[in-house]
């Protein structure tokens, strides 16, 4: 509820990593002259390196926020998203993919699609990737600048002609500044070594949080045994509408309540939904396809090493929710301790509300509905009406301060801004010293989420649509050159795209969706690209745009029951229905995970039969070492077992399934 | 690629890992949380993680890479 107070040693080590940042940059930029180096680090970085960047890349700031979140809204059940959700992909990319995209030696995940299909395919996917990989790049600096505006006191008020600018502007061109002086001194190499440096500031900065989290709620035990009481109360705790009740174990058990059925579980999904809907189609369809992290894996020295990539970054990975998930978790339990005094954050109301309310209790005259409806109105959120006459019933009898009826109200307030939850922990729990390294580890979250995203950008448009469709046969300075230039482009789109974001109330939830029809068909392309040779250019053209086509229509004719009126028509178009109802999701996470498993078998099923209706235009020669029956076995008998990425991903699988069954 | 990364990683985290551990040292009812020194505590760790990176690091200097 209050503002943050800052002390010098938060500043200084918020500080000493911008420093460090640029440094890095800057010690950098001498050993960065090509193309090459600059936009795809010429194959030059060690295992370790390119494995933690690979999972860094990922943890972007939505990440830590929305797991935080998650943790809180659906318990336990949330690791899906990485034992389910991430790693049996991460490991079929290892294993399968990694060869073909290091070993055709293509630049990025398009010009692999030029090198197996032809221009069309590469040039859908790199315009889709381009500009959704500008939107998360806006979204991730959007989020930083507002968390700045909100935690800092540093007020910024300018005004230029009819420009009027603040201290959102302010952070967030000095934050894209610093995010732009270190890409342009040091490339992709920069954003990676700094995606590493954020890899151990958020597990050495979360890492306290969660301890003194858990010691605060009683232990692991103790914590399962208060989320009993969520589980089967939910309501009270403002997480789901009144009269809602799940098994005790809904919020500790990460399969029983999913194999339940969807009415069973807080995420509102079915099992098929989770392992094809998520674990193949979603999950394969981001983490072997994506540039912005399979660019890390081609950064890597040799073959052996790019396929071992994925395998290091799966071992944080499935260790991740203890560090992420687990804050969430503990935040729910401690809803259920009166003598904690804590709660889920409310959204935020304004000063001039709050005064308008305090107002209308001492005012109300009695306990009744006119009152509490008078409250109500004068706040202007959902309010708990048991809590808020008490409220005017306590002050009644004992004239309550102002700061009292505020935190009366504050705890009366029956929504949750679940994005708040980390941040709610952080001031907790964590004393002036503690705090500027766990805030200045979501800095560099937010901050590597933009490079990150901008270092894909840079070398998708310099190769896959500059040198590939405007100005091919040029030198190599000038596509470095080029690069460069790109890369301020692509930080002024980032920007705009923050604005966009930020000024937008549904622009988040539009972009996610867009970013969701989008990725559901492409394993579908890939996976017959890659495994079956009749595949065809025309076949994988047609299969990708038609699933894309499909995603849209999917969700323009399916919605979730809080999305439709009296009437049974649709809300709002970003949760879909509104050219007709057919079927209604009983979650949105279902809904998603269905439309993935629909565009995925449509453009299975187009690329196949437009693929054995047309010729192929490449023969067998040609797609060598990019279709898996016309490449040699790569041969690693002679290294040792725990070097063998076939070995390896069994062994991961088998720690991951350990997990699964622990967590049941 | 020129610069070994435990270089940037092992100073930073030694360079906070100090502050905190003297901030930690002096102000120690600041640097409670739920009744322990988080902060000298923490800082301990952080200084040691960090020096295990230069260590890595120096190490790295005397060894050419290897894949």
């Amino acid at each position: 509820m209050q503002p943050i107070q800052l002390q010098w040693i938060d500043y200084t080590i918020l500080i000493a990593y911008v420093a460090f940042v640029l440094g890095i940059g800057w010690a950098l930029a001498r050993y960065v002259k090509t193309s090459s180096e600059f936009l795809t680090s010429a194959r030059s970085i060690p295992t370790w390196v390119t494995g933690l960047a690979f999972i860094s890349a990922n943890l972007g700031a939505l990440e830590l926020v929305g797991m935080a979140a998650s943790g809180a809204k659906y318990g336990i059940a949330t690791a899906h998203f990485y034992w389910v959700g991430a790693i049996p992909a991460m490991i079929f990319l290892a294993v399968f993919m990694m060869p073909f995209y290091y070993g055709s030696r293509a630049r990025s995940v398009p010009e692999y699609l030029k090198m197996r299909f032809d221009e069309r395919v590469r040039a859908l996917n790199s315009i889709a990737f381009a500009v959704m990989t500008i939107f998360a790049s806006g979204i991730s600096i959007n989020a930083l600048a507002k968390l700045l505006t909100n935690l800092l006191p540093w007020q910024f008020d300018v005004k230029i002609g009819l420009l009027h600018l603040g201290s959102y502007d302010a952070y967030l061109w000095i934050c894209s500044g610093v995010v732009l002086l270190y890409v342009l001194k040091g490339g992709l190499t920069s954003a990676i070594y700094t995606e590493v440096l954020q890899f151990f500031m958020i597990v050495l900065g979360f890492a306290p949080v969660v301890y003194l989290g858990l010691k605060d709620v009683g232990g692991w035990h103790a914590m399962n045994h208060s989320l009993q009481t969520v589980a089967v109360h939910p309501a009270a705790f403002y997480l789901k509408p009144p009269g809602t009740s799940y098994a005790p174990d809904a919020w500790n058990s990460a399969w029983r309540p999913v194999l339940a059925g969807s009415a069973h579980n807080p995420m509102g999904v079915d099992w098929f939904a989770i392992i094809f809907g998520l674990g193949f189609v979603l999950s394969f369809g981001y983490w072997c396809t994506n540039f912005l992290v399979v660019q890390r894996a081609m950064a890597a020295k040799n073959m052996t090493a790019a396929r071992n990539t994925p395998l290091v970054a799966a071992v944080p990975k499935m260790l991740f929710p203890f560090l992420v998930i687990v804050p969430g978790m503990i935040a729910a339990a401690l809803c259920t301790l009166p003598n904690k005094d804590y709660r889920i954050p409310p959204p935020i109301v304004s000063p001039a509300n709050y005064n308008d309310a305090i107002a209308a209790v001492r005012n109300a005259t009695a306990a009744d509905d006119n009152n509490f409806n008078a409250v109500s109105a004068a706040i202007g959120k959902k309010l708990d009406h048991d809590k808020i006459l008490s409220l005017i019933a306590a002050n009644k009898t004992s004239q309550l301060t102002d700061t009292q009826i505020k935190q009366g109200l504050y705890n009366s307030v029956a929504e949750n801004d679940y994005d708040e939850v980390i941040l709610s922990l952080v001031k907790k729990y964590c004393p002036p010293g503690l705090m500027g390294l766990a805030l200045t580890a979501l800095l560099a979250s937010f901050m590597s989420g933009m490079a990150g995203n901008v270092t894909a950008f840079n070398t998708v448009f310099t190769y896959d649509l500059y040198q590939a469709y405007f100005a091919p046969g040029k030198s190599d300075k000038h596509y470095f050159w080029f690069g460069k230039f790109i890369t301020v482009v692509g930080i002024i789109l980032s920007i705009c795209a923050a604005y966009f974001a930020s000024m937008f109330l549904n622009a988040m939830d539009v972009i996610q969706l867009v970013f969701g029809f989008v990725n559901a068909p492409l394993f579908a392309t890939f996976l017959l690209g890659m495994f079956w040779k009749r595949t065809t250019g025309t076949g994988a053209f047609i299969g990708l745009f038609c699933g894309i086509g499909s995603s849209a229509l999917f969700q323009a004719l399916t919605t979730v029951p809080t999305n439709l009126n009296a009437a049974g028509h649709s809300i709002s178009v970003v949760k879909g229905g509104y050219l007709g109802v057919l079927k209604v999701f009983p979650s949105e996470m279902a809904q998603n995970f269905w439309l993935a498993t629909f565009a995925f078998i449509v453009c299975f099923t187009l690329t196949v039969v437009i693929s054995l209706l047309t010729r192929r235009a490449k023969s067998d020669e040609e797609l060598k070492g990019l279709v898996y029956s016309l490449t040699p076995r790569i041969v690693d008998t002679n290294l040792p077992w725990f070097r063998r990425p076939a070995v390896v991903g069994i062994l991961l699988l088998i720690a991951c399934a350990i997990l699964n069954i622990i967590f049941w | 690629m020129g610069l070994d990364i435990r270089w940037p990683i092992g100073l930073m985290f030694t360079l906070i890992g100090v502050l905190l551990t003297i901030f930690g040292a002096v102000k120690k009812s600041a640097s409670t949380s739920l009744d322990i020194n988080i902060n000298l505590i923490w800082g301990i760790v952080l200084l040691i993680f960090g020096i295990l990176m230069l260590w890595g690091a120096i190490r790295g200097r005397k060894n050419p890479p290897s894949v």
